[in-house]
């Protein structure tokens, strides 16, 4: 399918260098295992976070105790990998975030989108997302992450508080945080969901996130 | 080298008879002389391990004329005893709570059940480890007034009522037989509390004479078959685990000589404060009691327990003009015209109260606002409170005299020939019981509903049995009385809920407008094309 899309170009590209690449390779193995496995989850983790929470019943409480506390180590213990693999591989320099372009794509996303203008930013390698997607995933990734595990381990540990030095915390606080932080990831998850299908066909964005090779726009 | 013994045994000639009998003493001891020789007594809780046999014992082989007779033969070698039992509540039925300062005892406070023993001392201390307390003129100092057998007997033949009346006639017999206490023996009074079989406790009846696994996992009489003492350890005649003052939460952990307050009357004592497998569930134990998910019903046995007691309704006369009863189909007594109607109740779910192991009684002594549920005993304590746990109780209900002029609870004259139970007169009984009682009356009386606090701590069920998480864990649960504690699954902040749902429908308003914008206009700019 990627290939006959490369070989196919439409008509009016065809003025372009022929030697222009059509695709590039931008999710590695890794990162994709780590997206999908981090989705799933997350998902599992929602569903059982907010049966715990008595929004409905489902599993069971006490299984979807034992489901969330058992995803939330997983996701861990992933998160340990994630961090390391960036780190090492240098790939956390595609969250150093930027106000280049910032403004097109603010606005590409607000009014070109509807009358068909090209997406202002073209992926690279060495920076694979558009300055706006970088900001919410380093959102994602600084502010929604570490409230929902801080609060998350808090909870889990709330008998070792005083012995901590946190024998002023309650748990109600605790619980504000932590619903606060799924309520915000699940609004994340309805806008990342929805903004996977603006590429150039709907798909292209959750193909190349499977593949790893993202179509670019000619 | 017992081996050898024993193969040199088997190879001598002997009869099979002989063999048979080896071979049966050896499994015996092989698996477990302990379990036969537990069960030897089951029906009264006791292993029997004693060193003396008290039917050799000189003093104790001759006619008994009375139970103080028999109280100064035991005296004669348990020198100490009286004077120890003199301390206890058994004998003093009365208490001093240091926290509050109210002088409690059976002597001072007001149920709602019996209401109270002032002025009708003669039929409650039925239930006194003594003999001849008739009246305000009972010598507390008296040595051989202390009733040794009702809580010594072990022939189960011993009836202190029966000894009243002069009906007992194998004193000696039962003084023969003495040795330690037993859930019979602590039953006779405890099991019967509030004037019959599980009135009064609703965690404690008739059924642990021998109870099975499923009433009470500790007591099962083919099981642990615990006795009452095996928990409530005793020194000197002085039982621990008093419900005047609880021990509501133990921080102690195991009690092992050298570090133990003396006292396994809680069940930390042994099981210390994170017993389970799953730690999610230990990290319960600073807030919950064990008995709170452990206990979860309780009159579990083979009876009710009284729910309801309206005293308000006694004194109707049948078609002949005499007082009756009536009864409901399980064979409980729903009405009597002495005591007004009742509820029983099986089975039953416990209330929940933070409880730091201090009660605050209403005295007959304290004022109260009539309009409301007068709180007989309330217990202390709140979720900032660290002694407090949240317990399990049966919350007896019911309505009982009071003084309308005073605002105060009435004592009501009901035993003996001038009682109530006999005249079927309120005012001639209030104002006998008031006067007994030393308290003011002023003539007008009415009927105020009252509630009283039993804390649960017996009918342990099998592990399997306890609550599971959704019971407490949910927005009617069980604990949704319980204050000052966000428990997860009840507790919610609505704004929030409400607040980030209505921003989860904008965002998916915003997106799916959004996308809806992107269909018409690539359609139009396509058709433009």
């Amino acid at each position: 399918m990627t290939a006959t899309t490369t070989t196919t170009a439409p008509a009016d590209t065809s003025t372009q260098a022929p030697s222009a690449p059509t695709r590039i390779y931008i999710f590695k193995g890794f990162e994709r295992f780590w997206h999908w496995a981090q989705a799933l989850l997350i998902m599992v983790m929602a569903l059982t976070g907010f049966e715990i929470h008595g929004t409905y019943a489902l599993f069971g409480f006490e299984d979807a105790v034992f489901l969330h506390t058992t995803t939330a180590w997983v996701l861990i213990g992933l998160w340990v990998f994630a961090i390391f693999w960036h780190l090492t591989t240098g790939e956390w320099r595609h969250y150093i975030p930027t106000l280049d372009k910032l403004m097109a794509v603010a606005k590409f996303y607000a009014f070109g989108i509807f009358k068909g203008e090209h997406h202002p930013y073209k992926p690279t390698q060495q920076r694979k997302h558009n300055p706006l997607q970088l900001l919410a995933y380093l959102g994602f990734k600084l502010a929604m992450a570490p409230a929902i595990w801080i609060s998350g381990l808090l909870y889990l540990y709330y008998n070792d508080w005083a012995a901590w030095g946190l024998g002023w915390l309650e748990l109600w606080m605790i619980a504000l945080v932590h619903t606060a932080a799924a309520f915000a990831l699940l609004i994340f998850l309805v806008g990342h969901v929805y903004l996977t299908t603006t590429g150039h066909t709907p798909f292209a964005h959750i193909k190349a996130m499977i593949t790893g090779w993202e179509e670019l726009e000619d | 080298m017992e081996a050898k013994k024993l193969c040199k045994f088997l190879k001598t000639p002997a009869t099979s008879a002989r063999k048979i009998l080896a071979a049966v003493i050896g499994m015996v001891l092989i698996f477990g002389a302990g379990p036969l020789m537990a069960k030897s007594d089951t029906a009264t809780g006791q292993v029997k391990t004693s060193t003396a046999d008290h039917g050799q014992f000189e003093s104790l082989q001759k006619e008994f004329t009375s139970g103080p007779d028999v109280t100064k033969a035991c005296l004669e070698c348990h020198t100490e005893a009286a004077k120890q039992v003199h301390k206890t509540k058994h004998w003093t039925w009365e208490y001093k709570n240091e926290d509050t300062g109210q002088l409690l005892g059976k002597r001072n406070v007001i149920n709602n059940f019996c209401i109270s023993t002032q002025s009708n001392i003669g039929s409650c201390s039925s239930c006194h480890a003594g003999y001849g307390w008739k009246d305000d003129s009972y010598d507390f100092t008296v040595e051989e007034n202390v009733d040794c057998l009702v809580c010594h007997d072990t022939t189960g033949v011993y009836d202190k009522k029966r000894l009243d009346a002069g009906k007992t006639s194998n004193l000696d017999k039962i003084a023969q037989s003495v040795g330690r206490t037993s859930r019979t023996t602590c039953g006779a009074c405890h099991f019967k509390g509030g004037g019959g079989k599980a009135v009064k406790h609703g965690d404690l009846d008739p059924s642990f004479d021998a109870p099975d696994t499923f009433i009470d996992v500790h007591m099962d009489a083919d099981g642990l078959n615990f006795s009452c003492s095996t928990c409530h350890t005793t020194d000197a005649h002085m039982v621990s685990g008093s419900r005047y003052a609880s021990k509501a939460r133990d921080v102690g952990g195991i009690d092992v000589p050298g570090k133990s307050d003396g006292s396994r009357a809680t069940c930390v004592s042994c099981h210390g404060d994170r017993p389970m497998k799953n730690e999610k569930l230990n990290d319960h134990t600073d807030r919950v009691a064990c008995q709170t998910c452990h206990i979860p019903h309780f009159a579990r046995g083979d009876y009710a327990s009284k729910m309801w007691w309206d005293w308000s309704t006694a004194g109707k006369m049948d078609a002949n003009g005499k007082p009756y009863s009536e009864f409901d189909q399980a064979g409980n007594e729903i009405y009597n015209s002495k005591k007004g109607d009742f509820v029983w109740q099986r089975d039953v779910v416990p209330e929940y109260r933070w409880f730091n192991g201090s009660v605050l009684y209403t005295l007959p002594s304290d004022k109260f606002d009539p309009e409301k549920v007068v709180e007989i005993n309330r217990f202390l304590g709140d979720a900032n409170d660290p002694k407090a746990l949240i317990w399990p109780i049966k919350l007896m209900r019911g309505k009982q005299p009071y003084d309308v002029v005073n605002k105060t609870l009435a004592i009501p004259h009901t035993t003996g020939e001038d009682g109530y139970w006999k005249k079927f007169n309120w005012q001639d009984a209030l104002t006998k019981g008031m006067a007994a009682a030393d308290l003011p009356y002023s003539g007008e009386y009415g009927f105020v509903e009252t509630n009283m606090s039993w804390a649960m701590a017996h009918m342990v069920a099998p592990a399997k049995e306890s609550l599971n998480c959704i019971d407490c864990h949910a927005q009617d649960g069980r604990l949704s009385s319980i204050e000052g504690i966000y428990i997860p699954g009840r507790d919610s902040f609505p704004w929030l809920d409400y607040g980030a749902i209505a921003m989860l429908i904008l965002t998916a308003l915003g997106v799916g407008g959004h996308g809806a914008l992107r269909f018409f206009f690539n359609r139009r700019n396509s058709h433009v094309k």
